[in-house]
């Protein structure tokens, strides 16, 4: 390899399946990435591992995907020594080939990059109903987060709702640590399902687990209603009571402790859009996705994406898609890559892409129960914005795009910088403007930092003082990595 | 309110003594913050413009549902931040008395 080659710094954001096997691919090349990532350890949140104190076989937290599970730890593991990583590391801002980190006790640092690999990961995709800013209402990966990395129940009589196969998974994974799921209440029509089966074929040991788990639940007597509609989750002094709307349109109301929600993924894309990329409308997933080619590469020359932050296909399209950034980062710079391997990733994740248009099928996002919820609707959980006032500021101020309501209402301007709210508040926005989709109210615009950071004046001087020299710096620390 | 956090078999890993609001209250090695602090009440604490009471949302470090205070200075999510002997936490960083 020429040495120059070697000596780009690349740098991989995100340590789940697709940042690991990125850093593999470049590692098995000569080349010694950079690896950031929030948490503890390696793992993303799907192959999460729990705090030394709470390890369990892989077997016992990884259910059917502990192979998978153990190998991305593994290849992790192999790593050390080959990369510089970062863990509990906060890249919050990212501009002109240099990503801003925070960490929790070495305070600020700077990362510059020749080359940046965004495998940031989805969350929980919710709509809101009213209640749903109580204590006691979760995502459903926080449900799942909770058993695995804390070997803990939110709740022993839980409530799942909203839809997708993460609702079964969870309600299956509950149940057999001894809950006793009060009911699965999806809001996807039961014939939705039959419908998605030539698709979902496309990956058949795949939809083999998801029927395993539907008919595990069914054998428990587990209550599972498919079209059911949610209308509010109340509590009643001792218990959360979800109100919802069955097939028939009869109201219904299911008592629990806890009450667990949401719809499929959003792709994490914030520090995509603070680098520049262009994105393109999905009209599939109904968000915006950065635009890529089949290996990741975006429209910055410098910026490549992967995994379910580039598009939410599930780990296994994750592990494939962080190689190929991986190696499209390697032709790029002139060191191979290998074009036959990238065309069998290619194709492999068409298959993948064909069983996700399968599951966008059996668990649409029911796009109208965000659109049409009432005006006391609590949207944006931060600022406290209702879906009455977003419709007003539409209907009033003829505003049209979301980034003229977020300015209007403060829909979407808080803590979470609208990862919780905006794609209901986007649906809320074109319903009432009379959109067809939200394509045609914009997309919002990602704001540093990415997510809070702690305000330290003595850190922050430091930092802008070593700006311009393109060192990387940490206050206190290490962790921003080798200055050059 | 009822507590609704239970811990599996699994997660009776060693005690660790923290203190939340001034009180001791036993935690357990590996335990997170959040997960601290609901095995003794419901909520976190309470949200600061409507003051109901929250108990962390997403639990992965994205909706910033669970922010505390650790002696007395330092902010934190919860849901991403594991005790360690001796921590305090401060989960009055809004009005009110948390629940």
């Amino acid at each position: 390899m020429n040495p120059q080659a070697k000596e780009t710094r690349v740098v991989i954001v995100g340590a789940g399946p697709a940042g690991v096997r990125a850093a593999q691919a470049l590692v098995q090349a000569g080349l010694r990435p950079v690896v950031i990532d929030e948490g503890n350890a390696a793992g993303g949140q799907i192959y999460r591992q729990p705090p030394e104190a709470r390890r369990r076989p892989a077997r016992a937290l990884y259910g059917f995907e502990w192979k998978k599970a153990q190998a991305v730890h593994q290849a992790w593991q192999a790593l050390q020594g080959s990369v510089q990583a970062h863990t509990r590391t906060l890249a919050w801002n990212c501009y002109r080939g240099v990503l801003d980190l925070h960490h929790p006790e070495q305070g600020y640092g700077r990362q510059p990059y020749d080359r940046l690999i965004l495998a940031t990961g989805a969350m929980d995709r919710v709509i809101p109903l009213p209640g749903w800013d109580q204590a006691g209402v979760y995502t459903l990966g926080a449900a799942q987060i909770s058993l695995k990395a804390q070997a803990c129940l939110l709740g022993t009589r839980p409530v799942f709702l909203g839809t997708g196969p993460l609702l079964y998974l969870v309600a299956y994974q509950y149940a057999k640590a001894g809950a006793r799921v009060a009911a699965v209440l999806d809001a996807a029509p039961r014939q939705a399902k039959l419908a998605a089966l030539p698709d979902m074929a496309a990956r058949p040991a795949m939809a083999a687990k998801g029927a395993y788990y539907l008919a595990w639940l069914a054998a428990h007597r587990v209550p599972v209603i498919h079209g059911a509609r949610p209308l509010a989750i109340e509590d009643d002094g001792a218990s959360k009571v979800v109100h919802w709307r069955d097939g028939g349109g009869a109201r219904r109301a299911t008592g629990g402790d806890v009450a667990c929600l949401g719809y499929g993924l959003r792709a994490e894309t914030q520090l995509a859009d603070l680098a520049g990329c262009e994105f393109d409308y999905s009209p599939r997933e109904r968000q915006w996705l950065v635009r890529r080619d089949a290996a990741g590469r975006t429209s910055r020359p410098e910026v490549y994406v992967a995994g379910d932050g580039a598009e939410p296909l599930g780990a296994d399209a994750a592990e494939l898609a962080g190689e190929a950034a991986a190696r499209a980062v390697l032709q790029d710079i002139g060191v191979g890559g290998q074009q036959p391997r990238l065309d069998a990733i290619e194709a492999a994740t068409a298959r993948m892409r064909r069983f996700r248009r399968g599951l966008e099928t059996a668990f649409a996002w029911p796009a109208e129960l965000a659109a049409q919820c009432a005006d006391d609707t609590l949207v944006c959980r931060c600022e406290r914005v209702t879906a009455g006032e977003i419709r007003q500021a539409v209907r009033e101020f003829g505003l049209r795009d979301v980034n003229q309501v977020k300015s209007w209402t403060r829909c979407g301007m808080g803590r979470c910088q609208s990862r919780v709210c905006g794609l209901a508040a986007a649906e809320v926005v074109a319903a009432a403007a009379g959109e067809p989709s939200t394509e045609g109210v914009g997309r919002l615009r990602a704001q540093p930092p990415v997510k809070p950071v702690p305000f330290d004046a003595e850190a922050w001087s430091r930092m802008a003082a070593s700006n311009g020299e393109g060192a990387a710096r940490q206050a206190g620390g290490t962790a921003g990595g080798e200055g050059r | 309110m009822p507590k609704t956090l239970h811990r599996l078999p699994a997660a009776l890993s060693p005690e660790v003594a923290v203190w939340i609001d001034g009180h001791p209250a036993p935690a357990r090695a590996g335990d997170t913050v959040l997960t601290a602090v609901l095995e003794h009440r419901a909520a976190l604490q309470r949200d600061e413009l409507s003051a109901r009471p929250r108990a962390g949302f997403c639990l992965m470090g994205a909706c910033q549902d669970c922010w505390v205070r650790l002696h007395g200075v330092q902010r934190v999510r919860a849901c991403s931040t594991l005790v360690a002997p001796g921590m305090r936490i401060d989960t009055s960083l809004a009005q009110g008395t948390p629940a």
